[in-house]
């Protein structure tokens, strides 16, 4: 295809020199015609064997192909994509306009304008399943901005037209509709991985209630909870229970809440006073039922404190300062600080080191887990603060989860030794095989 | 009806916002973001009445305290002071806090004790490092030659004079670092999902309070 555009520019010259041959030539009868053009063209055929011309000027322009305008898969509307035929002569000299209209008629806005070598298919950072990434094809998502809105359910006409600066040539107009879609399927990964996982816990929790005997590793800070309580029974003072700084819609305020029924179930047995400050009022409704429960369940009603459950402030300086006051005044022999924390986790922590409680932390704020490790007895870290309640409850159905867990990380364990054996496979031998199956872990979360 | 009310109604709401929630990550449509962001309006109004509790809750404890003249009851006279305070003036400035006592409180008062407390932090830290640090065991020696490189390694001085620090603390930072972070990671996500399943099918249902 190149070639013959570099064959049709040597024809095109061989022409022009023509008509200066015959102003240069006042008598041409007294020439031979044949022989001057063959020389010419021999001439030419050599200047453009030592200096061959570019490509890029040596031919017509003609109009993208393949055209398409298409509602954008996955997304909720207000976007359409453009796609086209990448053209053998696409370079840096050549642009693409893509115009807008709201009828087929026009009038057609210029809204974007690229060099011909960019913007292509490939370059769209979705999975295999549900985008072509090739690089024939150009590609242009038009979005709804500040300026320029695609109103859902409504058509818009496209054309796109190429341009090397002194000559511009159209394309064929097309028309789409942007739609709101349903499903996103570029996460249907995340969906089959998690339905899968469901499924595995789901089936661990039906196998532990059959055979409820499962073994579950030592975990040291959960097995301190008595010798905490032990120990604040006998010096007499009171046990400080922290919930963390989240709503009742984080998954590690709901674990803390559970772990301290448990804690609550041991302070009624023992008669040791509970103090559970807190920075969200539901999070204080939950917590004073379920210390209320305990209670019940340990047999010790009487022994239960309407006031034991408090509220000090939503603001995250003024808790974290009337905490630490209630451990310097108090002095609680043990910390209890689970649940997520920011940047009081240290000031928290520190502070209840100084005054020399046996403290245990259980956090999933990855960030402040060092801090407590570094101020605390005992740490639960990540995961082991949602496992509390089965190992203290030590409930079938709950041990059950934590098997489903075990099976879901040994999964995704091999998953990542085979991922990275691939993918360096892929890289040291330059292929692209194993990419369709890597990118079905890609964006798990 | 108790029961219903107490235990069957919470566990079915918690279950059909649960898997509500759960498929909404994979719906794009607006009508599945405009009930996302319809949810947290009301979850902000529900915040809005319980802030109510939490109040009452906070008057509750201090009024015992006054009124059995326990240890420290001079703090409690202080914080209905300055709530009640900061209550009156806020009213009589319209809540409008520009150019009025209602701002000058949070400007001159909240943000001042908020960026002590802050403050206090760097403090903290120090003498948390310095507890940590001592290497009474193996895996508190480690601790402390990690923290070493990374200290040279990221003060300009320290890598002028140790230049292998910079490098060094850079490699323990992104790979011995990030690799015990994703592991950490990976752990809570899966924890994460597991306690959710059993939130949403009513496996785990401690948190709900009093029993059958």
């Amino acid at each position: 295809m190149k070639f013959s555009f570099e064959s049709r520019v040597s024809s095109l010259e061989f022409q022009v020199p023509n008509s200066r041959y015959n102003t240069r030539n006042p008598k041409p009868e007294t020439r031979n015609p044949v022989s001057g053009r063959a020389l010419a063209a021999i001439l030419v055929l050599f200047l453009s064997t030592l200096y061959p011309l570019p490509s890029t000027l040596a031919f017509s322009l003609s109009p993208p192909e393949q055209f398409e305008a298409f509602d954008m898969p996955g997304d909720g509307g207000g976007s359409i994509g453009l796609s086209w035929r990448a053209a053998p002569f696409d370079g840096p000299a050549f642009r693409y306009q893509v115009y807008l209209a709201d009828q087929e008629q026009g009038p057609f806005t210029q809204f974007i304008e690229f060099p011909a070598n960019t913007h292509y298919k490939s370059d769209v950072d979705r999975p295999w399943w549900s985008w072509d990434r090739t690089r024939s094809l150009h590609f242009y998502q038009v979005t709804s901005t500040r300026d320029l809105r695609l109103v859902n359910g409504r058509p818009y006409f496209f054309k796109v037209a190429i341009t090397d600066g002194t000559q511009t040539v159209d394309g064929p107009i097309r028309s789409a509709v942007p739609e709101p879609n349903l499903f996103n399927w570029a996460k249907a990964n995340n969906l089959l991985l998690m339905v899968l996982f469901s499924a595995l816990v789901l089936i661990a929790i039906a196998h532990a209630k059959r055979r409820p005997n499962i073994f579950l590793r030592r975990i040291p800070g959960l097995d301190a909870v008595e010798e905490a309580i032990g120990r604040a029974t006998e010096m007499g003072r009171p046990i400080l229970y922290l919930t963390g700084s989240d709503d009742m819609s984080s998954l590690s305020t709901i674990a803390a809440t559970v772990i301290l029924g448990q804690v609550a179930k041991r302070t009624a047995a023992y008669d040791t006073q509970l103090k559970v400050p807190h920075r969200d009022p539901i999070v204080m409704a939950v917590c004073q039922e379920i210390v209320k429960e305990s209670y019940l369940e340990a047999g010790r009603p009487d022994a239960y404190r309407e006031d034991s459950n408090f509220f000090i402030t939503s603001d995250q300086f003024s808790y974290t300062a009337a905490v630490d006051g209630i451990m310097l005044r108090d002095r609680p022999a043990a910390n209890f600080f689970m649940g997520f924390y920011y940047a009081e986790a240290l000031l928290l922590a520190e502070t209840g080191a100084g005054t020399g409680a046996i403290q245990i932390a259980g956090t999933d704020a990855d960030l402040q887990l060092p801090f407590f490790i570094t101020t605390c007895d005992y740490t639960l870290i990540g995961e082991e603060l949602y496992a509390a309640s089965a190992y203290l409850s030590r409930e079938p159905v709950l041990v059950g989860t934590l098997r489903g867990q075990d099976l879901g990380k040994a999964f995704l364990l091999v998953s990542i030794v085979v991922g990275t054996v691939l993918a360096t496979i892929g890289a040291l031998a330059g292929t692209q095989a194993f990419v369709p199956l890597l990118q079905i872990f890609r964006d798990f979360k | 009806m108790t029961l219903f009310l107490r235990r069957t109604l919470p566990l079915l709401l918690t279950f059909f916002f649960g898997v509500a929630a759960a498929i909404q990550y994979y719906v794009p449509h607006p009508v599945s973001e405009a009930a996302l962001t319809e949810i947290s309006v009301w979850l902000r109004i529900t915040l809005g009445f319980a802030m109510v509790l939490g109040v009452a809750s906070l008057c509750h404890v201090h009024y015992s305290k006054i009124r059995a003249r326990v240890a420290g009851w001079g703090y409690s006279v202080v914080v209905y002071v300055s709530m009640l305070a900061t209550v009156a003036v806020g009213l009589w400035a319209g809540g409008q806090e520009e150019g009025t006592g209602f701002g000058w409180i949070y400007t001159y008062t909240l943000l001042a004790l908020q960026g002590t407390m802050f403050s206090m932090l760097g403090f903290f830290v120090a003498s948390a490092a310095f507890r940590a640090f001592r290497a009474r065991s193996k895996d508190a020696a480690v601790l402390l030659v990690a923290a070493i490189i990374m200290m040279f390694g990221r003060v300009p001085l320290g890598e002028y004079l140790i230049p292998a620090a910079g490098p060094l603390s850079g490699w323990l930072l992104n790979v011995l670092n990030t690799a015990a972070r994703r592991g950490i990671i990976i752990g809570i996500s899966l924890g994460g999902i597991a306690t959710s399943i059993k939130i949403i099918f009513g496996i785990e249902r401690s948190y709900l309070g009093g029993r059958e």
